[in-house]
């Protein structure tokens, strides 16, 4: 699953770190039917989380309601130098992940 | 003598209109019903059980949230919102969860997003998918257990669903 991640680099202790996640996915909803009418069964992202230096910061249950290739755009407190790591699984039990690295001045 | 008891009929009457007055907004002040417990909100078709399922009984106040949605949609296939949550997000008083509900939606559940002290700010910016012209809504929940929301209508010219039909 192709993904990619955007953090500034560097943050003062104490400041916001802007996260913003895309992941290449269908989030297929399950109402859709393909050219022979078959129904295609739906696979979305239910769950992605967020850690930053292995702590648990933000967490998102999505639904087919998040629309295709799904975009996030979050804060997280800059605490010490670390890397921010979402990890995602879809229906079909396929997980993916991407991390950036900031590092905390000051 | 007939004029006043007159009069005071009319008082009678006007103070029963009154009452009628007040008795919708003391209605409205009493909690949804309790869903069964275990309900997951993910897994429920209507708007009005997803609330409750969220609620949990739980009376929900607007204010302190802000949806932010575009007026127009040319499509409903990738509408950009972001949910803004006035918080200062620390230890003792932070945002716990923010659901976002759809009204014309399958799955009137769009997302559900957790957050902690942690999270620092409490503004989230995502793209959802829309069933037509409709009103979405933001419920957050602070670290008090308190809900509170905000709802914003969106004309959506295109429903995400059409093409599935």
């Amino acid at each position: 699953m192709n993904a990619r991640i955007q953090v500034q680099q560097e943050a003062r202790r104490g400041g916001l770190v802007e996260v913003r996640v895309l992941i290449q996915h269908p989030m297929e909803t399950g109402f859709r039917y393909d050219a022979l009418g078959r129904q295609t069964p739906r696979n979305v992202i239910y769950n992605f989380e967020c850690r930053y230096g292995g702590v648990e910061v933000f967490r998102a249950a999505m639904g087919a309601g998040i629309a295709a290739n799904p975009f996030l755009r979050f804060f997280v407190r800059a605490r010490e130098s670390g890397t921010i790591e979402c990890r995602w699984i879809d229906q079909e039990n396929v997980s993916g992940s991407i991390s950036a690295r900031v590092t905390v001045t000051g | 003598l007939s004029a006043s008891s007159g009069q005071g009929r009319r008082r009678r009457v006007l103070a029963a209109l009154l009452a009628l007055l007040a008795l919708p907004r003391r209605a409205f002040a009493q909690p949804a019903v309790n869903p069964a417990p275990g309900v997951d909100a993910r897994m429920l078709n209507t708007p009005q059980g997803t609330l409750q399922a969220i609620l949990q009984g739980a009376e929900m106040r607007k204010g302190r949230v802000r949806l932010e949605l575009p007026q127009i949609a040319d499509n409903g296939h990738s509408v950009p919102l972001l949910v803004r949550v006035d918080s200062p997000m620390s230890d003792a008083d932070h945002v716990r969860r923010i659901d976002l509900v759809s009204e014309k939606n399958p799955v009137p559940l769009i997302a559900t997003f957790f957050l902690g002290p942690q999270t620092g700010r409490a503004e989230i910016e995502s793209r959802a998918r829309l069933n037509g012209t409709q009103r979405v809504t933001a419920i957050a929940q602070l670290s008090d257990g308190s809900f509170w929301f905000d709802a914003a209508d969106v004309v959506v010219n295109e429903a995400a669903c059409l093409d599935g039909s």
